[in-house]
């Protein structure tokens, strides 16, 4: 075990994937000399050379295409995006290509292409360069969406996603980068998609969260603790595959569901997981399940205008003690 | 031209214009769904161009894309088992007139989205580069895609580095119902390979010899490690955009005078003018391709459906 960061443990890997396969190539943007904007590829083109450290120029949709079709013919790219907002100009090339590859070419192809990068609130980058993504992703079909929230989960979902011969969009949070945690050295420590954690048991709600509202729901955790509420809090690390079946079995036992993220609220991915789980436990809730996400309004720039969007420990606090009508 | 290819060239432009002219028969008589592009009329281009490439080569092709998965190897019974959505299609029946694929052959796939293969076959090149394979790829694409951004983009990373590939643009004249005049700010689309530092040029898209020459420099460049090329090849969709197109944004006549130019009768000529093949041999191929047809249509039509049950199989690869 290491201690490192969070950008650390995912940069480890990355090397570590390199070194494992000479097909792992990673390309983006400022990538080379200045080693990402977050230092998530520093060093690495000294190590393994500009082949396979490669600079981009600023063409989100065609060198994520690009990554499409190296990974179609063999290799095994890692697209590094500066900003998970940029998706969006990159949007056909991951949706109606990467995505659809495979089914739509009857299953020859495999498109073993990982595209990583940061998303979320945190550093008052506002409206272009602060969402969060992953419930449009989960949307498509064709695409596994990994967001690891620990420094040895970057690792070891990263490192799944790198030998997936799938493609995986990899969500990083900028807020988590510099958080450190104890990291497996070993180069094939690896940790399945579809598997969800629990970072904490409880018997009388289920919150299940993502990236860094995981730490916002063991903080409130904490708080209802206090007040002799014992919160589970789980959080499902890959959003495809889903693992609903851990989720389920913890409604069963505490009867409640709240669900909090730092995307939309609408459309969000806790709606979807609220739905499966009354599909599946109905007659197990006491009560009506709570989403909790981002306001439906654009990210704001002024900070307390974007701590006003986005849920706040107390809000989910709020929620779990509204949940056992107290 | 060595007289081998040029028969296979020959062969392949008459197999394309027999399964399209088929394709059009089938949609007609409802045994077609969806959408169906053709190319008659622009055979040459795949067929010569497809020519010059191993099945370790790539293409990346398009929505009108029969004839580049013909060319590149693509079994017509299986291609139009595809186009009726059979189970024995090259896609299962998933994808349809506008998704042939067949990895196996080097074709990365056709695309629906205009424009959509151009930087796949960029990465295909890549590829190519990183395992010092001696192999290129060729992106088709049509004079509507010439104005989409990633086109653009996409030439300015290939030539950055240097990739082995071809880009080349079958300008058939429209977009659908807008003639290249009133989207494109250029006469000539290849003058803009000028701003991507490689060598760019406009050839008769329906001579074959022409389309052949600027290849043959272009597979040089690649193969040396020099960088792309871009070859525009000029030509003319007879064929309404889709079948069932009105066609009231051009006249009967000017579609009269490309079908004089037909590039099929034009290689005949051509071939037989210089003593490269004789009526008899000619004529047996045009059989072979008739003969072909008629057994892929049969093939087609008792191919049996894909089973519902398989559906969810291959969203994701599972092993």
């Amino acid at each position: 075990m290491s201690i490192k960061t969070y950008a650390v443990a995912i940069r480890d890997t990355i090397a570590q994937e390199m070194r494992h396969d000479d097909k792992v190539f990673i390309m983006g943007e400022d990538i080379e000399v200045l080693g990402g904007i977050f230092g998530c590829t520093r060093d690495l083109a000294k190590e393994f050379g500009t082949e396979r450290v490669r600079n981009t120029p600023i063409t989100e949709a065609t060198f994520v295409g690009a990554g499409v079709g190296a990974a179609t013919a063999g290799m095994r790219p890692i697209v590094e995006l500066m900003y998970m907002d940029f998706t969006y100009v990159a949007m056909d090339q991951i949706l109606n290509q990467a995505a659809k590859i495979r089914y739509m070419f009857g299953g020859k192809a495999k498109v073993p292409l990982v595209i990583r990068g940061q998303q979320g609130i945190g550093r008052g980058n506002a409206g272009q360069h602060s969402q969060s993504v992953e419930s449009l992703f989960m949307h498509i079909p064709g695409i596994k969406v990994a967001c690891p929230s620990t420094p040895a989960e970057a690792a070891g979902l990263l490192r799944t996603a790198i030998r997936d011969d799938n493609p995986v969009l990899f969500l990083e949070h900028k807020a988590l980068y510099s958080t450190k945690g104890e990291v497996p050295d070993d180069p094939e420590f690896a940790i399945p998609f579809g598997k969800a954690a629990i970072k904490k048991e409880g018997k009388d709600v289920t919150i299940v969260a993502n990236l860094l509202y995981v730490s916002k729901a063991l903080e409130a955790a904490d708080i209802l603790e206090k007040e002799g509420i014992s919160a589970e809090v789980i959080d499902p690390l890959t959003l495809v595959p889903l693992d609903i079946d851990t989720i389920v079995k913890s409604v069963q036992k505490t009867g409640r569901l709240i669900t909090v993220h730092e995307a939309h609220r609408e459309g969000g991915w806790g709606a979807e997981i609220a739905a499966q789980v009354m599909e599946r436990a109905f007659r197990y809730l006491d009560s009506p399940p709570i989403r909790l996400g981002a306001k439906q309004c654009t990210l704001p720039f002024n900070l307390g205008l974007e701590n006003a969007v986005v849920p706040q420990v107390d809000q989910i606090v709020q929620a779990a003690k509204q949940s056992l009508y107290r | 031209m060595d007289r081998e290819r040029a028969l296979h060239i020959y062969a392949t432009m008459n197999r394309i214009r027999k399964f399209e002219e088929r394709a059009v028969q089938l949609f007609e008589a409802n045994k077609l769904r969806g959408s169906v592009h053709l190319y008659i009329g622009e055979e040459a281009i795949a067929a010569t161009v497809c020519s010059l490439m191993t099945d370790q080569d790539y293409i990346t092709s398009t929505h009108r894309g029969h004839g580049h998965a013909i060319a590149k190897g693509a079994m017509l019974d299986r291609a139009l088992a595809e186009l009726m959505g059979k189970s024995t299609g090259y896609c299962k029946g998933r994808g349809g007139s506008m998704h042939i694929a067949d990895l196996e052959k080097g074709n990365l796939g056709a695309n629906a989205i205009v424009g959509g293969g151009v930087p796949i076959a960029v990465g295909g090149a890549l590829a190519q580069k990183m395992k010092g394979e001696k192999h290129f790829t060729v992106s088709f694409f049509g004079d509507g895609a010439a104005n989409q951004g990633t086109v653009h983009e996409s030439m300015n990373l290939a030539s950055l580095w240097k990739l082995p590939i071809i880009f080349i643009c079958e300008n058939n004249g429209f977009a659908i119902s807008v003639p290249t005049w009133q989207s494109t700010s250029v006469k000539d689309i290849s003058v803009r390979a000028a701003g991507y530092d490689m060598p760019g040029e406009t050839v008769d898209g329906n001579d074959v010899m022409a389309i052949d020459a600027a290849v043959e420099r272009a597979k040089t460049r690649a193969l040396n490690g020099e960088g792309p090329s871009f070859i525009e090849c000029k030509t003319y969709r007879w064929k309404g955009h889709w079948t069932g197109d009105p066609e009231t944004y051009r006249t009967r006549e000017e579609v009269a005078s490309w079908m004089e130019r037909c590039p099929i009768k034009a290689f005949r000529a051509y071939l037989l003018n210089n003593g490269i093949a004789k009526e008899k041999e000619l004529d047996d191929i045009e059989q072979a391709a008739a003969a072909e047809i008629e057994a892929a249509t049969e093939f087609a039509l008792n191919s049996p459906e894909p089973d519902p049950a398989q559906v969810m199989d291959d969203v994701f690869f599972v092993g």
